[in-house]
């Protein structure tokens, strides 16, 4: 006999246009976060395919053929391929799975393909976390899972309310969520990515760069994206003194400079000094090396090393949300020597640019006693040249110190502090350019600072015998209240962008308080790392928790959640009452000594023939069947005759 | 698969769901009696798990992690309700009516959600006929399914093995449960069609004096046969119908018959007789006769009626059964 064909298989079930509608819905929620970056023909394309199908299940029309199918999709990749000219990148996959979504529900007849369908939806979600992975996408994440759990359960009951099934889809997501949570806290995390990932993964990541040109930085301070952000333990450093150490740059062409050659470290950072600030960074991605810290480090975070020039790098490109925490002190003991090739290097300018400037220098030289009267000259140079600082600055030829210095006289920090290094070079003195940057922003509701692209800062630093480097902030003396206030009132209004307004101070408190909240996000979700997970084993006594006694505890919370929700499943099972079950074991227990009571019989008529069958129990047998009847029967049950029952039912022996 | 291999190696499946002898009364599917392994779409639910993992991991999603996360405790609450969506469901079997050889017999089984909750989508299978019922079970209510078995033999035919499956709630697990209730169903003979006994069947003890089947007065309609005279064919009724009928007239509605065992040819075989037997209580009935039966060992005195058939055929149904 041939089995008959099974109605619980999927591939036996049709969809109805109930699951349909359904299943279109929560695909649509998965889509949604793509719209706004694909083509909106796609989305188009994709809805009205979606739309198609649902109208032919309404009349159950037969579906399109496969030919028909097949050339829609080539027609929609030849329009991805107008509009990127490519297929292999990974916005082109992701537009690819979105049409696919639409396509496959064009040959989705059964109940299989409509799940096949569903959990294409999980990777339709999961690709949106390639771009962001923000508190409302993580909303919007939890609302596509419920609407496919729902459509899966609708599958499952086709003849239930949608209410109902609704309400089981909650109880489903409830009842994962302890697993859930037990599972991302110590399931083994791992730091580095499995394999190479494609070349445009990282593009689009804001920060500094390797190099810095007029204009550069300029640029950078338009965004509004955040670097890091910082999160003190006790007092927050001044706002002046908040200068985020990144890229040192030693080498200069006459425009542009840059980082050069690394500069090994010779020694430790130094660790004493005025003050000590211990603080956890929570960096944005930004595809480089360099993590940032207050001038000057005194620690370096795990898998970081110290270079030379006081840089701290991460041992590969940040590329993903990473959180170090670093002490800092402020006026660190001096280092007065200084390995002389670097200072060599420190001197060295491209020949026969800037000639006025030069000029100027050689002229401070050769009026001063040492060094540090040049500086102070310079500085002076730079308080009293009526400088401007716009995020606007006029184009600059090839002898761009000169025409900043004595023609435009308005420029951004990248200009001072080119200008300012340029200018100590050619009179004698070591410098070099240190980018980061100044400032940042402090939330007053939990007192974290955030750092944006905005704060991006250039400034100098020198070395004078005997003192070491020092920091020289040449736009500081040109324009005071950069520094002391932050870009908003140091550049002229109408620059600005709108939230920096004075006037929108409501606007900003509701920004901090999002922030707030986000940033908690990133720490407890998003950067959630090896590091955490070890920090969150030692609270509960597993110091240096390694991958084995993670999985450990993992396996045992997991044991102890499925307990739990076993248990809850025999909750509400409706259980014989107490007197049936002693009944029960009664009539076992004769019955294994082969008096078997027929369905029929009465307790009475029961007992009685047990009793003379077993005449050595007869006494007992006869009050059990005799309790039994009056707690089943009569008006006077009470819960100590059925204790009773129970061990007169637990004590009789029949021998 | 598995399935197939159970069913190749029935003492394997024996041992490995500890089959009980039939269950008397209301069987409760208890959890130890609830098996439960995932389905196809649960494997591919696995691997998409999989992707995922593998793609948070790389790309170090933390959000991905949380989705990847989320989705392996749905399929650990998924297994919890599936295996619950069965558990103490009572089975009870209901009673079945005799019917004939040859006929499916109608087994009623009552499936009761003892529980505050409602099950939908469990399937009832007979594993006997293949024959399978889905239905859902209202909270603390009841759902009938009525299962048809082929009853190719007289006699008892037991209910047989049942399995009851869900998938419910997401489809990723199939959990079951098999249940053999202590219910049966009363086979007779297969009736065979044939002339009653004719006036000759007159017994020299009794005052009986009615040949059975005279033709004095009308009393039905039977399918012709090829001993009927053509002349008590009903024409008109076969010039409405499709088949050819033959009227029928019964000397005396009180006339006593003996269905007799003794009386059959006796090149006949024991089925046959049987068979022959059932078909003329059958026609007996449907004559309004007074009619008793007799076998070896058996006597049914003479009366009539639905109660009075129903022994008969009992009587012959159980002839010689252990």
């Amino acid at each position: 006999m041939t089995p008959a064909p099974h109605p619980l298989a999927p591939e036996m079930r049709l969809a109805t246009p109930r699951d349909l509608a359904w299943l279109i819905g929560a695909l649509a929620l998965a889509i949604l976060p793509h719209a706004q970056r694909a083509p909106w023909w796609l989305t188009l394309l994709t809805l009205c395919l979606f739309g198609w199908r649902f109208y032919l299940s309404l009349d159950r029309s037969p579906l399109p053929s496969r030919w028909l199918v097949l050339g829609v999709a080539a027609v929609a990749m030849l329009g991805v391929w107008i509009e990127y000219r490519h297929m292999l990148g990974r916005q082109q996959g992701i537009l690819l799975l979105v049409l696919f979504a639409g396509l496959k529900l064009l040959e989705t007849r059964t109940h299989r393909d409509a799940t096949a369908a569903a959990f294409l939806g999980y990777f339709l979600i999961v690709t949106n976390f390639l771009y962001t992975q923000s508190i409302p996408a993580a909303l919007l994440m939890c609302a596509a899972l419920f609407a496919i759990t729902a459509t899966l359960v609708g599958f499952s009951a086709p003849n239930r309310a949608a209410r109902s099934n609704m309400r089981t889809a909650a109880v489903l997501l409830g009842h994962a969520a302890p697993a859930a949570l037990v599972l991302f806290l110590l399931f083994p995390r791992v730091n580095t990515p499995l394999w190479g990932l494609p070349q445009d993964a990282y593009t689009g990541m804001t920060g500094l760069s390797e190099t810095m040109s007029p204009g550069n930085l300029s640029n950078l301070a338009l965004s509004d994206a955040i670097a890091f952000r910082a999160e003190f333990q006790g007092e927050l450093p001044p706002q002046a003194l908040r200068y985020w150490r990144g890229p040192v740059m030693w080498d200069f062409d006459g425009r542009t400079w840059r980082l050069g050659d690394y500069v090994p470290a010779r020694a430790d950072p130094p660790t004493a000094g005025r003050a000590a600030y211990r603080y956890d960074v929570v960096l944005e991605p930004h595809n480089r090396t360099w993590l940032f810290a207050l001038e000057s480090a005194a620690s370096v975070p795990p898998r970081a090393r110290y270079s030379g020039d006081g840089q701290i790098l991460a041992r590969f490109p940040v590329r993903a949300r990473l959180r170090y925490d670093v002490t800092s002190v402020i006026g660190p003991e001096a280092r007065s020597d200084e390995a002389p090739y670097l200072l060599r290097r420190a001197l060295r300018l491209p020949e026969s640019f800037n000639p006025k400037a030069a000029a100027l220098a050689a002229q401070w030289r050769s009026g001063a006693r040492d060094e540090g009267e040049v500086l102070s000259r310079a500085i002076a140079f730079f308080r009293q040249g009526r400088f401007v600082y716009t995020l606007e600055p006029p184009m600059l030829g090839s002898d761009s110190v000169d025409e900043f210095l004595f023609d435009t006289k308005a420029g951004f920090c990248e200009h001072f502090a080119s200008a300012f290094v340029f200018l100590m070079r050619a009179a004698g003195i070591p410098a070099r350019v240190v980018t980061g940057y100044q400032g940042g922003e402090v939330n007053p509701f939990d007192r974290i600072v955030t750092v944006r692209q905005s704060d991006a800062h250039a400034w100098a630093e020198v070395f004078l015998p005997g003192q070491g480097w020092l920091r020289v902030d040449p736009t500081a003396a040109a324009v005071p209240g950069r520094v002391e206030s932050g870009l908003a009132r140091a550049v002229p209004q109408g620059e600005q962008a709108l939230i920096r307004h004075p006037g929108l101070e409501w606007l900003r408190d509701l920004r901090n308080q999002w922030e707030a909240a986000a940033h908690k996000w990133n720490v407890w979700v998003l950067s959630y790392n090896p590091e955490r997970q070890r920090e969150l084993m030692s609270l509960i006594g597993i110091r240096d928790a390694d991958w084995r006694s993670l999985t450990a505890t993992l396996f045992t919370a997991l044991g102890m959640i499925t307990a739990a929700l076993l248990l809850w499943s025999l909750r509400r099972m409706a259980r014989p009452d107490p007197v049936q079950r002693a009944w029960r074991a009664f009539c076992a227990k004769l019955a294994a000594r082969g008096v078997e009571r027929s369905p029929h019989e009465g307790p009475r008529d029961y007992a009685e023939r047990a009793a003379r069958a077993l005449p050595g129990a007869r006494r007992a047998i006869l009050h059990i069947a005799a309790l039994y009847m009056s707690l089943r029967y009569g008006p006077h049950a009470s819960a100590r005759r059925a204790k009773q029952l129970r061990r007169l039912v637990r004590e009789l022996r029949l021998t | 698969m598995i399935s197939g291999l159970l069913e190749r190696n029935p003492r394997f499946a024996q041992w490995l769901y500890g089959f009980k002898p039939p269950e008397r009364g209301t069987v409760v599917l208890v959890h130890r009696r609830v098996y439960i392994v995932p389905a196809r779409i649960g494997w591919l639910f696995g691997a998409t798990l999989g992707l995922l993992l593998i793609g948070s991991i790389n790309y170090a999603l933390g959000l991905g992690f949380a989705l990847t996360f989320l989705l392996a405790g749905l399929g650990l609450a998924a297994m919890v309700h599936t295996a619950r969506n069965l558990a103490r469901i009572g089975v009870t079997a209901g009673r079945a009516e005799p019917v004939f050889a040859g006929e499916p017999a109608q087994f009623r089984v009552l499936l009761e959600s003892r529980a505050g909750f409602d099950r939908p989508a469990i399937l009832a299978r007979h594993l006997g006929s293949g024959a399978q019922l889905v239905v859902d079970i209202p909270a603390h209510g009841v759902a009938e399914v009525v299962l048809e078995a082929p009853a190719a033999r007289r006699g008892w035919l037991p209910i047989g093995r049942l399995m009851l499956e869900t998938r419910y709630p997401l489809g990723l697990f199939r959990a079951w449960s098999y249940v053999e209730p202590d219910a049966r169903c009363l086979v007779y003979p297969r009736p065979e069609r044939s002339p009653l006994p004719t006036a000759a069947a007159h017994e020299a003890a009794g005052g009986q004096r009615s040949p059975v089947a005279g033709n004095e007065d009308f009393s039905g309609l039977r399918t012709y046969q090829l001993s009927d005279s053509p002349r008590h064919v009903a024409w008109k009724a076969v010039a409405r119908t499709d088949g050819m009928l033959t009227k029928q007239f019964s000397g005396e509605a009180a006339a006593e018959l003996w269905l007799d065992w003794e009386r059959l040819p006796p090149a006949l075989g024991l089925e046959q007789r049987l068979s022959r037997l059932a078909g003329w209580v059958l026609a007996a009935e449907r004559g309004g006769a007074r009619y008793g039966l007799r076998l070896p060992g058996v006597e049914i005195a003479p009366a009539r009626g639905d109660s009075h058939a129903a022994a008969c055929l009992q009587a012959l149904a159980l002839y010689r059964e252990s």
